[in-house]
């Protein structure tokens, strides 16, 4: 079923790699001009929407992310979401395939999948699970990143430059390639399994070293979600960026009972990128930030 | 102290790194699905012209070098430094031989360069893009040659060597291009 669900939240994302755009609103409960943000994603009212018991749904709408330009980002952009009640991420993963077949009109365009930590084992010889700060360094100076010494970063951000600086760029070049089960510190919004090393039930779909979606098998679990947001808001107030309020109806949905569901975002404007051989977003985009 | 934020790197900012001045060339905004972002960029060093790449986590701030271009006049050579003066305010300034750097084989007295100031001292001198030089040597062409096909060596007044069509005498004024140090015309009067 094809959903509409508010641009405009009371609420914002608490994930500390993630900006809002905030507004103010006049509003009717008396409160008189209220802080509203622009979603960054549809999924927390998505997800209210799935635990009052709508079956499968998806939309297309507008998200928006502050400091976020560049070759591939745009400020405001499309996203395509939807969701699978019952269905796992493996299998929501095939259903994205025939979707990106059908869109791009390849439909024997192949596929691979990759675990993130045979990625990082085939390709730098490292465990993402138990390498040090320290040997990440050394292999992202290895990599050609003469300057690594000189960044004072954290052991997921390291994990984070030499995946967008010596692996991404790789990814999809013969067609789909699916990077999934990330560490557990990089779950976002997924269920972790709690194997000997323990994963984040989590994918992205690469096409040509560009990210185009992101999935997860959907965290249902509201205690350990508020945990996630508080962790989140400490991180936040430890790097002095703005506390954002916590989604309560979401979390107050989670408690009602979210069904098990996988989840996925797609987004359009690199889709159509792909689908027209374009080497910048403002290629696809009519009136791009600066001259809108 | 001034500065900048990474979300204001663009093509020709100036920002100091290591206590150098220098001019960003590109710069790439990077960011995995859900993790830290950060801008990638080619930087040229003002004072020895290397181009290196580097990384900084998107959000930080580095501070700005203080550098602009000017007009200057070049007034003469003393020997070692070479002396500039604001054609507006007569304010005359002194650049070193660093600082001149390949210019020297192109400019002449009262010629207009552009004269990039570091903390209000020159860093960089760039000369017109086309200079007219009078030919001190060159050896006499063959008569009747017109094509210019093959050329010679000629030395010019300000020592610079650059190939000529046979036909460029010594004595003659030629134009040069700066940026290419190649002959275009010969000019009849200055």
């Amino acid at each position: 079923m094809e959903v509409e669900t508010p641009i405009l939240s009371r609420a914002a994302v608490t994930a500390p790699a993630l900006a809002s755009l905030a507004s103010r609103v006049s509003c009717a409960n008396g409160e008189g001009r209220c802080d509203i943000y622009l979603q960054t994603s549809p999924e927390f009212p998505m997800k209210r929407l799935l635990a009052a018991g709508t079956g499968p749904i998806f939309q297309i709408c507008k998200v928006f992310r502050d400091e976020e330009r560049g070759r591939l980002h745009h400020p405001e952009f499309s996203l395509l979401e939807w969701y699978r009640p019952g269905w796992d991420y493996h299998r929501l993963m095939e259903e994205v395939v025939e979707l990106v077949r059908v869109v791009l009109q390849r439909p024997a365009m192949p596929v691979e999948r990759i675990s993130y930590r045979d990625l990082f084992r085939e390709r730098l010889s490292l465990d993402p699970w138990s390498a040090t700060p320290t040997s990440l360094c050394e292999a992202a100076l290895g990599a050609g990143l003469a300057d690594a010494r000189e960044l004072d970063l954290d052991r997921d951000a390291w994990l984070d430059l030499l995946l967008a600086h010596c692996l991404e760029p790789g990814l999809g070049r013969r067609g789909m390639t699916f990077l999934y089960d990330y560490p557990p510190s990089q779950a976002a919004l997924a269920r972790i399994r709690p194997d000997p090393f323990p994963v984040a039930e989590r994918f992205e779909l690469y096409v040509e070293g560009m990210e185009l979606a992101n999935g997860f098998q959907e965290l249902t679990d509201a205690s350990e979600q508020r945990e996630r947001f508080e962790s989140d808001l400490a991180l936040r107030r430890h790097r002095g960026q703005s506390l954002t309020p916590v989604d309560e109806p979401f979390l107050a949905a989670l408690e009602a009972g979210l069904p098990t569901c996988a989840g996925v975002a797609l987004g359009l404007d690199r889709l159509l990128m792909v689908a027209t051989g374009a080497d910048h977003i403002d290629a696809v985009i009519a009136f791009p930030v600066e001259r809108a | 102290m001034a500065s900048y934020s990474t979300n204001e790197f663009r093509g020709g900012l100036k920002i100091m790194l290591d206590g150098d001045p220098y001019s960003i060339l590109e710069n790439e905004f990077v960011k995995p699905g859900k993790g830290q972002a950060f801008n990638r960029v080619r930087v040229r060093n003002l004072k020895t012209g290397r181009v290196v790449e580097k990384t900084f986590k998107s959000g930080e701030s580095v501070e700005a070098a203080d550098v602009h271009d000017t007009e200057m006049q070049y007034l003469y050579n003393d020997g070692e430094q070479w002396h500039f003066m604001d054609p507006e305010s007569y304010e005359q300034m002194i650049a070193d031989a660093n600082a001149v750097g390949e210019a020297t084989s192109w400019i002449k007295e009262e010629d207009i360069c552009k004269v990039t100031l570091w903390n209000g001292v020159p860093l960089s001198i760039e000369p017109p893009n086309f200079v007219v030089l009078a030919v001190t040597e060159t050896d006499p062409g063959l008569k009747g040659d017109t094509s210019g096909g093959g050329g010679k060596p000629a030395t010019l007044e300000t020592g610079a060597v650059v190939r000529v069509p046979l036909f460029v005498q010594t004595g003659e004024l030629i134009k040069v291009d700066t940026r290419t140090g190649e002959y275009v015309s010969r000019v009849k009067d200055a």
